[in-house]
């Protein structure tokens, strides 16, 4: 425990002292909080218009008309940003050397792994905290439903998770950070785009691609429902690529 | 204490480490040397778990390196060939994350980072960033993340590397305290060092093992000829010197080593049996014949001839 929170500390004075945190969670305040005032003010339109035309529906709210499209948005910012974040847990310390030096301390690999996971996770969930600013917001002007609002942030919270082990995992397979950074984008852009074939393919083909799709997982979320099937997926998700990155580092020392 | 039991590395099919087998006592310091590519760091990294080997074992204070690493890891401080540092992190804070990352409990922390701060000479810099430090200093800082837990076993691979003059009386005199207390391995290509700071070397060439002594019963054993060096003046009463030494009883060869820098000068290199000083014969015959000495001295075989001469008799083999 000691020796996990030496690893974890370290790794999170770097993100700061580096100034990378700064950098990517300003940028990530900086588009959400555009795409929260524009997806705002697009919902006021409307509602006003459907107020002059005297055809005010039911089914237009704050979660539909703007927590669902706001989060949508920032899942696509988190699939550029994370990578960034993630791409040097391990692939810089590999080419500096110092992570030789980490592996002959009595350390297990999973504390080191599972250290690095968490320091990156925390800069994650800094990040979205900013992010209840919108909510907020919004409380203030009206009263939308708070249970989908957290289902949400659930939700992200989980996708999130996913995206940090994968980008740990491309990190632990090469000394170039560029290299990781880019894989993970396109292995998570992948899982997130993966349900768009679903229609063109046969039945069976188009749920079992339904199953492993990011979007379809996180929809339910956004609807407000918590289900137990889309958390084991995200947590499953995260949980076989920590496991990769584990074999991959006692693969690295076996093979070399 | 240490038992390497022929270990083998092999990278794809490049033979790095062939068979080795050697035991360390407790308390030794013993010198690694050899050429670029011998296999030195290599057995290193097998000894700290790093890298597995491809056959073959060790075991360090009764525990195999491959079936207790964590045990192992415990009891041992490495340096690394390039001194890998966490370039951004103060050297108190560094040293403070290995004690911590090495499982020392917090009370004993504070008391061990005081003691490497004052024996790797830190008081000055303990306070900047690695980083900023001049590669003597980080080199110390390595040193000192390897003995905050006080190892039982310190393994530094090439530890002088890269310093000037003065940081490697500094590095030496630094390990050779060390020693005192505790077995060190260390791996250098420099072999006055290895002579002066070892109990014991060994020399690997090309991933085997060429010998293994100390430092002065290696000189002995390999002491096979005794060498006399003569000069002369260069003029006509030189001529014949050679063959009037080869005459001699007891002289296996005669090889002339002048050097064209002074053309006026007959320098011979006279091998005998290790066993006969021929100095006083020689200048005797010399004398008595004529022949214009200028100088007569016994060579001692340096260490760097054995080392030279064990590495180039390996590879004609
Ligand atoms: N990661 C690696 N992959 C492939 N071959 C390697 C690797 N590391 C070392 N080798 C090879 O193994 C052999 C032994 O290398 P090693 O680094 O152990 O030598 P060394 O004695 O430490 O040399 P030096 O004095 O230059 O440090 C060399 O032929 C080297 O090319
Ligand atoms: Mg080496």
């Amino acid at each position: 425990m000691r020796k996990f929170a030496a690893i974890y500390r370290r790794e999170l004075m770097y993100y700061f002292q580096s100034v990378t945190a700064y950098v990517t969670i300003s940028i990530f305040l900086i588009l959400s909080g555009y795409f929260f005032f524009s997806i705002f003010r697009y919902y006021n339109l409307i509602s006003l218009q459907s107020i002059q035309n005297n055809t005010f529906s039911g089914n237009l709210n704050l979660i539909d008309g703007v927590i669902r499209p706001l989060m949508g948005n920032i899942s696509i910012i988190l699939l550029l940003l994370l990578p960034l974040l993630t791409m040097r847990l391990l692939a810089e310390e590999k080419k500096l050397g110092t992570f030789e030096l980490l592996l002959t301390y009595p350390v297990p690999d999973i504390t080191a792994v599972t250290g690095k996971f968490l320091s990156a996770l925390t800069v994650y969930l800094i990040m979205l905290s900013g992010t209840f600013l919108y909510p907020v917001i919004l409380m203030i002007y009206s009263e939308p439903e708070i249970p989908p609002i957290l289902s949400c942030y659930l939700g992200l919270f989980l996708m999130g998770c996913s995206f940090i082990s994968m980008g740990l995992f491309f990190s632990s397979l090469t000394s170039n950070q560029l290299v990781a950074g880019v894989a993970t984008f396109g292995l998570s852009l992948f899982f997130l785009v993966i349900g768009w074939a679903a229609p063109f393919v046969g039945n069976t083909t188009s749920t079992i691609l339904a199953q492993f799709s990011l979007l379809i997982h996180f929809d339910s979320f956004s609807k407000g429902v918590i289900d137990t099937q889309d958390i084991t997926y995200y947590l499953l998700l995260t949980i076989f690529f920590i496991f990769l990155t584990l074999r991959s580092l006692e693969s690295t020392r076996w093979r070399n | 204490m240490i038992q390497i039991k022929n270990l083998s590395k092999y990278y794809g099919t490049t033979r790095a480490v062939y068979d080795l087998s050697l035991e360390v006592e407790k308390g030794e310091v013993l010198g690694f040397l050899g050429p670029n590519g011998a296999g030195k760091t290599t057995t290193m990294k097998m000894l700290t778990c790093y890298l597995p080997p491809s056959s073959g074992t060790a075991t360090i204070f009764g525990f195999d390196i491959l079936n207790d690493p964590m045990e192992v890891r415990k009891r041992i401080g490495y340096l690394p060939e390039k001194t890998p540092l966490y370039q951004e992190m103060r050297v108190d804070e560094y040293l403070r994350f290995v004690a911590s990352v090495k499982g020392m409990a917090p009370p004993r922390v504070k008391p061990a980072l005081g003691r490497v701060i004052e024996q790797c000479g830190l008081e000055e810099v303990h306070r900047r960033s690695i980083g900023k430090l001049s590669k003597g200093y980080q080199q110390r800082v390595g040193i000192a993340q390897a003995i905050i837990s006080d190892p039982e076993l310190l393994i530094l691979d090439e530890p002088t590397l890269g310093l000037d003059p003065r940081q490697i009386i500094d590095i030496r005199t630094m390990i050779k305290n060390l020693g005192r207390d505790r077995t060190v391995i260390l791996s250098s290509h420099i072999l006055p060092e290895v002579s002066q700071v070892c109990d014991r070397i060994i020399i690997m060439n090309q991933g085997e093992l060429v010998a293994v002594d100390t430092p002065d019963k290696l000189r002995a054993r390999l002491k096979q000829v005794s060498v006399t060096r003569i000069t002369l003046r260069r003029s006509d009463r030189s001529r014949g010197a050679r063959e009037a030494l080869l005459e001699m009883e007891g002289v296996l060869m005669v090889k002339e080593k002048s050097s064209p820098a002074q053309a006026d000068t007959l320098v011979l290199q006279v091998e005998s049996r290790p066993d006969r000083d021929l100095r006083e014969g020689i200048a005797g015959k010399l004398v008595k014949e004529g022949f214009p000495l200028l100088e007569i001295f016994h060579e001692e075989l340096s260490l760097e001839d054995i080392f030279i001469k064990l590495v180039t008799e390996e590879v004609n083999r």
